[in-house]
């Protein structure tokens, strides 16, 4: 047992924690339940490698999935997001916005009467699809809108 | 450090419409300053919400969430005077906890 495993762990304090540590490399630790930071999902470039590093794949499209935005954005550094998910069951909701440097921009675990609702504010770069994809009984859900930016947000 | 949340928890029913606002400045690591340095990224990476110690939601979120973020959910079940909680971490370490209480419908 080497010194730097060791404190990994005490860091951490689960092994299912440990893992994804020696796998994304040096990430902190939130808390000892929280889950770990996805940060090949985070770091994916293209929509694709987001919804695959998910898990997602290829979600289905459903229509039980709102997403509220706005249809032109004037400012793309806050640009008002809500998704209700009436999917019962729902675990995970994620907001990918598909033009983005980096397309994800949140994910959301639910949980413990925790509704498929959240309401949140991201930054564009540029008009694009916004994606709802949601995780409900392990499988995978997804809607998108397109909102159009007039002024981009990401620098 | 970091400046306390402004968070309202307010009944509606049986459910609890939870909106919490943070102020945190959300570098995406691309914008540069006045001399043309890249500002590093700093960010909220997870924030966690529980109601009466138990965790509702779970966010893990990218610098792609605006300046000063706002996060609106709902926790059903809940009764006036339930305990809500807040807890943020950013990329750096910095972590902040805010509590309120779930207020009756007004």
């Amino acid at each position: 047992m080497n010194s730097l495993r060791r404190s990994l762990l005490k860091l951490t304090g689960s092994a299912a924690a440990l893992a994804s540590v020696s796998a994304a490399g040096l990430l902190r630790s939130a808390g000892s339940w929280a889950a770990t930071w996805n940060k090949a999902a985070f770091e994916s470039k293209a929509i694709a490698d987001t919804l695959k590093s998910l898990g997602a794949g290829t979600p289905a499209e459903s229509r039980d999935i709102a997403i509220t935005a706005p249809d032109i954005a004037e400012n793309g550094a806050v640009v008002p997001i809500a998704v209700t998910s009436k999917i019962p069951g729902t675990q995970q909701i994620s907001i990918v916005a598909e033009k983005n440097p980096f397309p994800l921009a949140a994910t959301f675990d639910v949980a413990n009467g925790g509704e498929g609702y959240v309401s949140t504010r991201i930054k564009m770069g540029q008009t694009s699809d916004v994606w709802a994809v949601v995780k409900a009984d392990g499988k995978f859900y997804a809607a998108k809108k397109e909102v159009k930016i007039t002024v981009g947000g990401c620098g | 450090m970091s400046e306390p949340m402004k968070i309202r928890a307010t009944l509606q029913g049986d459910t609890a419409d939870v909106r919490v606002l943070m102020l945190h400045p959300m570098e995406t690591g691309q914008r540069r300053d006045a001399k043309g340095q890249i500002v590093p990224l700093h960010f909220i990476q997870s924030v966690v919400i529980t109601h009466n110690g138990k965790p509702v939601l779970d966010a893990q979120w990218s610098q792609a969430v605006s300046r000063n973020p706002f996060l609106g959910v709902r926790v059903k079940g809940a009764k006036a005077g339930d305990k809500i909680t807040v807890t943020w971490t950013d990329n750096k370490g910095d972590k902040r906890t805010d509590e309120t209480t779930v207020a009756a419908a007004s």
